[in-house]
């Protein structure tokens, strides 16, 4: 176990790691809270593009997943609602279209330069290989995504609890809406460095959403999904380390497989388990805001969407 | 007059007006059998849902060629009244009594993207059979049924039209010719005014209020504001608070009767023909 | 290009844009929009731990598919609101074991790449055979499920005041996407379906009225993305799932323009 700790892959690892799980725990809360996971699904995987792009002209791939998930945030906010089944639509399709040119760009730097499974990299990530030199850009955009959050913490809050109510009170609810998407784009490039794009929506909503089961106050719930996180990744590492020699194939199980699935256990157990503590008490405008409108008082059946 | 219990209102030769004032002898009978005459029958209805009693014990009846309006303001357990009498939610006690034959229903929110590729004429077709399973073919027997539904609506001219890009009135009226396309007995309309301008709701009155004579139709819709429906409406079945009063606008839209249904003290105004109905204390004239 | 295993990637692939089309069609018409996407991700899974032990992809998809088809449905309809986490997990999860039983295999990279964005090569015989029998037993079920399929995507209200059970058909629905999921993603990708369900029947929806007329159109559409992608990918050895992707974007912006311009 002593090797453990001195092997420098697994020190950087556990740093990375555990600053983004820090940062996704803070600003999954929001995310779960506004209801925007399927934003934070979709910027994941439009990050996919910014990935293989950056390692196409050998960049950090941090820069490629932060450039393609500001600009893409920043653009769905601006584009705005429009009926929710055609955005739904119009967001997939554009979905695919990136993902179909990140093919593009992953094949043609897999025949060009020497890095292999630069596929597997970007889209499950390799922790393990992550470059130590990229650290303090790392801190630093993480710092700076926390330092936003706490800046417009209040107004983020009401705004996302009641936008109407925010809006009485001089919110200015479509700038914050633009802030924070814009920091979870941040936050989702984070994720993906870690466990990989096509992942990375895990890491950002799966221990917020088990800590807001468990906590109704959101600074609190938000303290506990660091927590989680970072207990996720830090035992994910350690699990792949020490799956160096298991079957079947005796190289090692991928990182972001163990976080993952932690992740889910956490969730599963809290949602199974946990006291319904966070949904009561507090009108849910975005959990309303999603249910359809019913002109009827049942349940009756519900539409797959 | 009583309200809520009792069926009221019933044309003075029917077997059951002996029964006003009363719990009907009629309570012996087999839940199951409609008279002749009547083709739908509710009996003391009631529904609790989310632990709030949404109706308390709701009666009436219809009978062929009868317009009904289902008066009440939101929240007086209108739509629910209308799903039990469809079959869509069982009660938790009481009983409907139908006719057999089918019921035409027009919704009142029916998600129609206005993308879809769906024309008046295919929305139509989908009411001879819609909910039959297995393949369809073309058939010049369909399709006649429903170009004569079409043109009893007055949708022949829109009937090649997407649905997404008619109008209110113009998706109601196909929407009644769907209902109606099948032949029923009775038609059930939720909410049919609630989205419609001023006119456009007079017109879809007296095309129910015709159709009503040329099909042999039975009428159950449902509204808030009671007036638009006056010029036709036979009977009312006045909800409030989940309790109902039912009879003719004269027999019902009365300040005894609404205050003793609404447990308040409430008052009907006359004004040049609109009835308006307000909350207020008892005003003693001197 | 049209010889030995390219004649079975044209013959499944074809098959595949007749059912894409078919089924994509009540897709956007439902707004399922979420069950086109999550479907063929969870289902990521089974692809590779076929491949693992040695099975085409094709059998673990058949597997797998119905399985998270209709694991998506039971989820959304027991959560409304908060579904969105619970399902985004659950199609994490997937995703992840995929990865893992790549990673077990010497194709870690490659599986990783022909799964999620298409592959040409490699449809065996057996494999159009069963695409076939699955091809046909979608058409069936579509055909006897036509009309109230059309009626609960307007109103489930109205479907049910007729005898239907919406939460039937949604089921039998969810279990078709599965099917097609089955068919295409070992030749389009589990990223790459979506497009090819969803943009030409958005297109056609644009461009004519009646069901029937759009579901031809639908299914033209797909079948010209299709065999355009087979086409230039062997041309150029790029991933089909480039050609399809682009295509799917293009047929949707047609539609969109299309749509303005009537306005």
């Amino acid at each position: 176990m002593s090797g453990f700790f001195a092997s420098d892959p697994v020190r950087t690892a556990l740093v990375a790691g555990g600053l983004t799980a820090v940062v996704s725990g803070v600003v999954g809360v929001f995310v779960v809270l506004r209801g925007q996971s399927f934003a934070g699904h979709a910027l994941g995987d439009m990050g996919t593009l910014g990935g293989s792009a950056a390692y196409l002209a050998n960049v950090s791939p941090l820069w490629g997943y932060v450039g393609v998930g500001a600009v893409v945030a920043a653009a769905m906010e601006l584009f705005g609602v429009q009926r929710r089944r055609e955005r739904d639509v119009a967001t997939g399709i554009v979905l695919g279209a990136t993902l179909g040119l990140s093919a593009l760009l992953l094949y043609l730097d897999s025949t060009s330069s020497s890095t292999t499974g630069v596929a597997a990299s970007v889209l499950f990530g390799s922790l393990f290989a992550f470059a130590p030199s990229a650290l303090p850009e790392t801190t630093a955009l993480a710092a700076a995504a926390l330092v936003v959050v706490a800046a417009v913490f209040r107004p983020l809050l009401l705004s996302s609890i009641h936008p109407e109510l925010a809006s009485v009170r001089d919110v200015p609810v479509r700038g914050v809406a633009t802030v924070f998407i814009v920091v979870m784009g941040v936050t989702v490039s984070l994720a993906s460095t870690v466990v990989g794009t096509v992942l990375s929506p895990a890491l950002l909503v799966g221990p917020s959403a088990a800590a807001l089961r468990l906590s109704r106050r959101p600074g609190a719930a938000m303290a506990l999904a660091a927590v989680l996180g970072i207990a996720a990744t830090w035992l994910g590492v350690t699990l792949a380390y020490a799956s160096h020699d298991w079957p079947p194939a005796h190289q090692g199980w991928p990182i972001s497989f163990f976080v993952v699935a932690i992740v889910f256990v956490i969730y599963a157990v809290t949602e199974s388990v946990g006291p319904r503590a966070a949904g009561r008490g507090r009108p849910d405008a975005t959990v309303e805001a999603q249910t359809p409108l019913a002109g009827t008082p049942t349940a009756g059946t519900a539409q797959v969407r | 007059m009583t309200v809520s219990g009792d069926r009221l209102g019933m044309p003075d030769d029917h077997p059951k007006a002996a029964s006003v004032g009363g719990r009907a002898p009629d309570a012996a009978r087999p839940a199951l059998t409609l008279t002749d005459a009547e083709v739908l029958g509710v009996d003391d209805i009631v529904v609790s849902l989310g632990g709030r009693r949404v109706l308390d014990g709701v009666s009436f009846a219809l009978c062929p060629q009868e317009f009904v309006g289902l008066i009440g303001a939101n929240g007086s357990g209108k739509t629910t009244l209308m799903r039990v009498v469809l079959g869509l939610l069982k009660p938790d006690s009481g009983s409907v009594r139908r006719a057999d034959r089918r019921v035409g229903y027009v919704p009142q929110k029916v998600a129609i993207d206005p993308d879809i590729p769906l024309r008046a004429r295919d929305l139509v077709a989908l009411g001879v059979d819609g909910e039959r399973f297995g393949l369809r073919l073309p058939s010049r027997a369909r399709r006649a049924r429903v170009d004569e539904m079409l043109e009893a609506v007055d949708a022949t001219a829109f009937a090649d039209g997407r649905i997404g890009e008619l109008s209110g009135g113009e998706q109601q009226r196909v929407l009644i010719a769907h209902a109606l396309v099948g032949d029923p007995a009775l038609l059930v309309l939720d909410e049919p005014l609630a989205n419609l301008d001023i006119r456009s709701g007079h017109e879809i009155v007296e095309l129910l209020a015709r159709l009503k004579v040329e099909r042999n139709l039975a009428v159950l819709l449902s509204a808030h504001d009671m007036n638009a429906l006056l010029p036709h409406m036979d009977r009312i079945v006045y909800l409030a608070d989940g309790r109902a009063a039912a009879g003719t606008v004269g027999e019902v839209v009365r300040s005894d009767v609404l205050s003793e249904l609404y447990r308040y003290p409430v008052r009907v105004l006359d004004v040049d023909g609109t009835l308006v109905v307000i909350g207020g204390h008892e005003v003693s004239v001197r | 290009m049209f010889s030995g295993f390219m004649a079975n990637a044209w013959t499944a692939g074809t098959l595949v844009a007749i059912v894409a089309g078919v089924v994509g069609l009540f897709v956007v018409l439902r707004g399922s929009t979420f069950a086109a996407h999550a479907v063929p991700l969870s289902s990521f899974a089974g692809a590779a731990g076929a491949n693992l032990i040695g099975a085409a992809p094709i059998a673990g998809l058949a597997l797998f598919a119905p399985l998270s088809a209709l694991g998506i449905g039971w989820l959304d309809r027991r959560r409304r609101g908060r579904g969105d986490v619970a399902t985004a997990l659950v199609v994490a999860t997937m995703l992840g074991l995929g990865a893992l039983f790549l990673s077990w295999s010497t194709e870690y990279e490659s599986g990783i790449f022909g799964l999620l964005f298409g592959q040409i090569f490699g449809v065996s015989s057996g494999q159009v055979w069963l695409t076939a029998a699955l091809a046909a037993g979608t058409a069936v079920s579509v055909g006897a499920l036509y009309r109230p399929l059309l009626l609960t995507s307007i109103s489930e209200d109205l479907a049910s005041s007729r005898g239907t059970r919406p939460g039937r058909v949604d089921t039998a629905f969810l279990v078709l996407v599965a099917v097609v999921t089955t068919m295409a993603v070992p030749i389009v990708g589990a990223f790459l379906m979506f497009s090819l369900m969803v943009g030409p029947p958005a297109a056609a929806r644009a461009f004519t009225r009646a069901p029937a007329s759009a579901m031809a159109l639908a299914v033209a559409l797909a079948a010209v993305t299709v065999w355009a992608g087979l086409a230039l990918a062997y041309a150029t050895d790029w991933p089909i799932g480039f050609f399809v992707g682009g295509l799917g974007a293009l047929w949707y912006l047609a539609a969109r323009l299309r749509i303005a311009l009537r306005r």
